[in-house]
């Protein structure tokens, strides 16, 4: 299914990329008993220049592709190339270097900036790691034009993190991100541990930045709203694999895929009007275990618009519906054309979990309700 | 509109710490809930929303916190209600519902027989009784297989259906009234629509009453008959959900109304956030605590604090309320 | 006078930050500025129990300086030799000159005690610093590499700690042919490596999997800096207060091999736990010669805990504001 991407203006291209983790049991000796997939084959392409939206549900696996794509987490099989470089390969001091043109900003502002580092400090160790303090002067002057950037202070840089608003905080992870003059920043849930009316800060500035800089995100997060906002395309996650990517404005003005169509009418609209007149399509159930996904499609056991044939068997590919749309249903056509009526679904029962514990490099709060909950 | 279900006035909750000012998280906030009525209570973190819940539960530790003012229930004053009185109120007129039913439900007993020992205690049951009315609440929240279910731990369960076992807990010896704080925020939006319908379905027809706790704007709009928006522990502004939503009058309202992005809303459109921080707050006496924010502030603003004064049917607290007229002519503009 | 507002709302606003106990010549916030060490201090500064623990410990590193200023006599003297009485149970009672009196050998007892101050300190901290090292070396090493380096280095530490740890130290001493001072150090430093490794380790493996650490990974920083200058730096909390209360377990461990005679043989030099194991024998007719030992080395004991468990509760982050 990797199609050769030869569009030529593609910065990041994900090959059929796997992230299995193994589950682990056993006293004395660990047997491996199963695997989860958090991310099970996902193939896609970001463009220099824009910003890609990553979307989905905890557990759909967004930011451990988020992280495989930046080789924190090694992924099991498939490609990432990064500018035409396959990082697949790279290791050690190489991958290193490449880090650099590829950053980071994360969920959570105050856990992800080390409560010791005072702002310069957290500043300049990239900068030191990558060769670019180049003397004081001119680091001093690239610390000032930094924090004009993110609109801080120059005050800030002898502050500690603590000592900042959530807000703030963000503004120094951007900054930090941004010293290292990357191509690619990688943006996981970078709005969402934020109080509302913070929120609209940060995504402007974030705006702002990439028109100055000429930035590619990768905006990963679990808000539609935020993501539609910010993303000139945007691929939809379910459990762990890509069910729909197009551009923003089609995705909302046509969604294709049932879990888009149930995504997007579930998405609270502050305004009665709307929130009166619409269709929800509420999905039953919860979202499947990644250690033990249905078979087929994916999203069979929670579709209300599943068939009898073809959805519980045979597994949808991505495939292009329309210009730059792409979508994995089998019957993806005959759902637009109303071809195929919604049916109930009736919620299955599935037996608990037997504790499954995934010895899984998931490096931090791996999900939303984690960071809310701290809150 | 009869006697309310629900009276609160001049409700204020301080915390106080050793050796420091005692801090003001609720500053005398009034507002009556009716029978079946749905009233949100609007505000980002630290707005006081969740205290004034827990103060309306008597949950509030009593050492190191200050509680004045009155919350009277069917007539009758809840605060200074002795502790077993208060024991003997929850549960059976006033339910709640929390953000994280995880902590909230014992990690160790059947979540069944949590729902099956509310209605024991406050209903008189036997356990016998007791169990199979406990399934049949669980099939009425939602609960797949329920007589299965009932004898399941929490974390055996899902973020939703701890949630939707919560609800049972809460509704189970059917309260006259329901808190909701921050129901859904833990949840995925999926999740959040199950949950949001179920809770809609449970007081709509019915007299219970619910108090919607939330941060989400989008929330109230769907389900809040009445919202009240709260900022640095007062109630800003007070109206029925179409008038705020269609008209917001105060500047905290109409601030956070256009710094949302919308699902819906033409793309390509800057957002316009709220200049500063919580943190930027100052406090209520001769000042209004969110001037500092505010794009309308005038030098009244900090000299005078604002009354809660009735406009067009709300309440509003405000100097230099928003004009619909020259909202309306900004949309036109947009547009 | 859109000017005059801002001042205005700067002023309340500072009014509503300032609290009356905070009086920060330069105005800024109460923390404003500091690291997470130096507000730990002001919190630790202003607890009670932290200034008990820490008068208590003063009050004895003060006495065990000037111990041999102040000391009338030498402590290893047998100057009162003559009013021993071994068959009747007698020892020099107080005179003057002597304020507390002999002890079984006629020595001065005061100037042993005062002497013994030197002596007990130096082996709790000598004992507490050697633990302290070699647990942070073995520490850092299983927390920073992990893999079969951590699963081998924590396997050893389990079989030390596996043994009591008393019986430990007593086999660490009697494997020396000669005891000293010395050998009384290393076997209760011995002792407390394998705790120092262990919780250094575990905090390093949690600390290694939070978000600044990735963040610093993303960074594309260097995996030396990484563990250096972020894993172990905001690893140290608890093994720094782990280290106060150790010190006060080195001083009872100590005390405890010096009462089993695996103390230094030559008792010129006095040191508490070994006072009060000769005392043993004395413990019906003379208690003072016991008691008097035993109640220094509690106090001190007890003002290192106090110390410990007070830079325990200012290192938590949850009491930042």
């Amino acid at each position: 299914m990797s199609e050769p991407a030869e569009r030529g203006d593609a910065l990041l291209t994900v090959d059929d990329l796997k992230m299995h983790f193994p589950i682990k049991r056993g006293v004395v000796l660990d047997r491996t008993v199963g695997y989860v997939y958090a991310v099970d084959g996902v193939s896609l392409e970001v463009r220099r220049g824009e910003t890609y939206g990553l979307v989905g549900e905890s557990g759909c696996g967004k930011t451990t592709l988020g992280r495989g794509i930046l080789k924190l987490v090694e992924p099991t099989a498939g490609r990432v190339v990064f500018d035409g470089t396959d990082l697949s390969g790279l290791r050690g001091e190489p991958l290193r270097r490449m880090r650099r043109r590829m950053q980071m900003v994360f969920q959570d502002p105050l856990s992800s900036l080390d409560p010791r580092q005072s702002v310069e400090s957290l500043l300049v160790e990239g900068m030191r790691a990558h060769d670019l303090d180049k003397g004081k002067e001119s680091t001093a002057k690239r610390l000032r034009e930094l924090l004009t950037a993110v609109g801080l202070p120059s005050t800030a840089l002898r502050k500690y993190p603590h000592e900042f608003s959530g807000g703030q905080r963000q503004r120094i992870g951007i900054a930090r991100a941004l010293a290292l003059e990357p191509d690619l920043i990688v943006a996981d849930e970078p709005v969402s541990a934020l109080d509302v009316s913070v929120q609209a800060q940060v995504i402007n500035l974030l705006e702002d930045l990439q028109a100055e800089f000429g930035l590619t995100y990768l905006v990963i997060a679990h808000d539609l709203a935020v993501v539609r906002h910010i993303s000139d395309r945007i691929g939809v996650m379910y459990l762990g694999a890509l069910v729909e990517e197009t551009d923003s404005d089609s995705l909302y003005a046509e969604p294709l895929h049932p879990y888009t169509k149930a995504l997007l009418s579930a998405i609270p609209v502050p305004d009665p009007l709307v929130e009166d007149e619409r269709e929800q399509i509420l999905l039953t159930g919860d979202l499947p275990s990644p250690a033990n996904p249905p078979s087929g499609c994916r999203f069979h056991t929670r579709c209300p618009w599943r068939q009898e044939t073809r959805c519980d068997t045979e597994r949808p590919q991505l495939r292009e519906i329309n210009a730059g749309h792409r979508v994995a249903c089998h019957w993806a056509e005959d759902i637009a054309a109303g071809r195929i009526a919604r049916h109930e679904v009736r919620p299955v029962y599935e037996p608990p979990d037997a504790d499954v514990i995934p010895d899984v490099p998931l490096i931090g709060p791996a999900s939303m309700t984690e960071v809310m909950d701290h809150h | 509109m009869g006697m309310a279900l629900l009276e609160v006035r001049d409700l204020a909750v301080s915390f106080r710490r050793k050796g420091e000012e005692p801090t003001a998280a609720v500053d005398g906030i009034s507002f009556d809930v009716h029978p079946g009525q749905t009233v949100g209570l609007v505000g980002e973190s630290g707005c006081g929303k969740s205290v004034t819940s827990l103060a309306i539960m008597g949950l509030l530790p009593q050492r190191g916190n200050q509680v004045t003012g009155s919350v009277r229930f069917e007539g009758t004053e809840l605060l200074g209600l002795s502790q077993k009185a208060m024991d003997e109120r929850r549960g059976r007129d006033l339910g709640m519902v929390f953000q994280d039913p995880l902590s909230s439900l014992n990690p160790v007993i059947p979540v069944g027989l949590q729902v099956a020992e509310v209605l024991q205690r406050h209903r008189g049951r036997s356990r016998k009784e007791a169990m199979a009315e406990s399934a049949e609440l669980l099939d009425r929240v939602g609960i797949p297989d329920p007589t299965r279910r009932i004898d399941e731990y929490p974390h055996q369960l899902s973020g939703g259906m701890r949630q939707r076992a919560l609800i049972a807990i809460a509704l189970a010896c059917r309260p006259r009234l329901l808190i909701a704080d921050e129901p859904t925020t833990a949840l995925d939006v999926t999740i959040q629509a199950q949950i949001l319908k179920l809770l809609s379905e449970m007081v709509t027809g019915t007299d219970t009453a619910l108090i919607m706790i939330t941060h989400d704007l989008g929330v109230v709009a769907g389900l809040c008959d009445e919202v009240n928006v709260m900022y640095g522990g007062r109630i800003v502004e007070r109206a029925k959900r179409h008038e705020l939503f269609a008209e917001p009058r105060h500047p905290y309202t109409a601030g956070l109304l256009a710094s949302i992005p919308r699902l819906d809303a033409p793309r390509g459109e800057k957002l316009v956030p709220i200049r500063g921080s919580v943190a930027d707050n100052i406090p209520w006496t001769h000042a209004c605590a969110f001037a500092p924010r505010c794009p309308n502030a005038l030098d009244r603003c900090v000299e005078v604090t604002p009354e809660l004064v009735d406009d067009r049917g709300g309440m509003l607290r405000c100097h230099n309320p928003v004009e619909p007229a020259l909202r309306a002519g900004a949309e036109e503009v947009r547009a | 006078m859109a000017s005059a507002r801002a001042t205005k709302i700067d002023r309340l606003a500072g009014l509503a930050v300032r609290s009356p106990d905070d009086q920060d010549p330069d105005g800024a916030g109460p923390d404003s500025g500091l690291s997470l060490a130096a507000s730990a201090w002001r919190r630790l500064r202003r607890n009670p129990v932290f200034i008990v623990g820490a008068v208590v410990i003063g009050l004895f590193l003060i006495l065990a300086v000037l111990a041999p200023l102040i000391a009338p006599h030498d402590p290893g003297l047998r100057l009162l030799e003559d009013q021993v009485s071994r068959a009747r149970n007698e020892i020099p009672p107080a005179q003057p000159g002597h304020p507390m009196g002999g002890d079984q050998f006629g020595r001065d007892f005061f100037s042993r005690m005062l002497l013994g101050s030197q002596q007990t300190l130096m082996v709790a901290v000598l004992a507490t610093v050697i633990g302290l090292g070699g647990g942070l070396v073995l520490g850092t090493l299983a927390g920073a590499f992990g893999g079969w380096v951590d699963t081998l280095v924590m396997r050893i530490v389990d079989v030390m700690l596996s043994i009591p740890s008393l019986l430990l130290a007593v086999s660490i001493g009697a494997l020396f042919s000669q005891q000293t001072q010395f050998t009384v150090i290393l076997a209760v430093a011995i002792v407390q490596i394998p705790i120092f490794a262990r919780l250094l380790r575990g905090t390093m493996l949690g600390v290694r999997e939070s978000d600044h650490v990735l963040a610093a990974r993303a960074l594309g920083v260097k995996g030396r800096s990484i563990v250096f200058r972020h894993i172990l730096p905001n690893s140290l909390g608890p093994v720094i207060v782990q280290s106060t209360l150790v010190l006060a377990i080195a001083i009872l461990d100590a005390a405890a091999l010096s009462f089993l005679g695996l103390g230094a043989a030559d008792d010129a030099t006095p040191e508490w736990g070994q006072m009060l194991g000769n005392a043993q024998d004395f413990f019906d007719s003379q208690p003072h010669l016991a008691i008097w030992p035993a109640a220094c080395i509690v106090v001190v004991a007890l003002g290192f805990t106090l110390v410990g468990e007070s830079m325990r509760e200012a290192l938590d982050p949850r009491q930042r504001r």
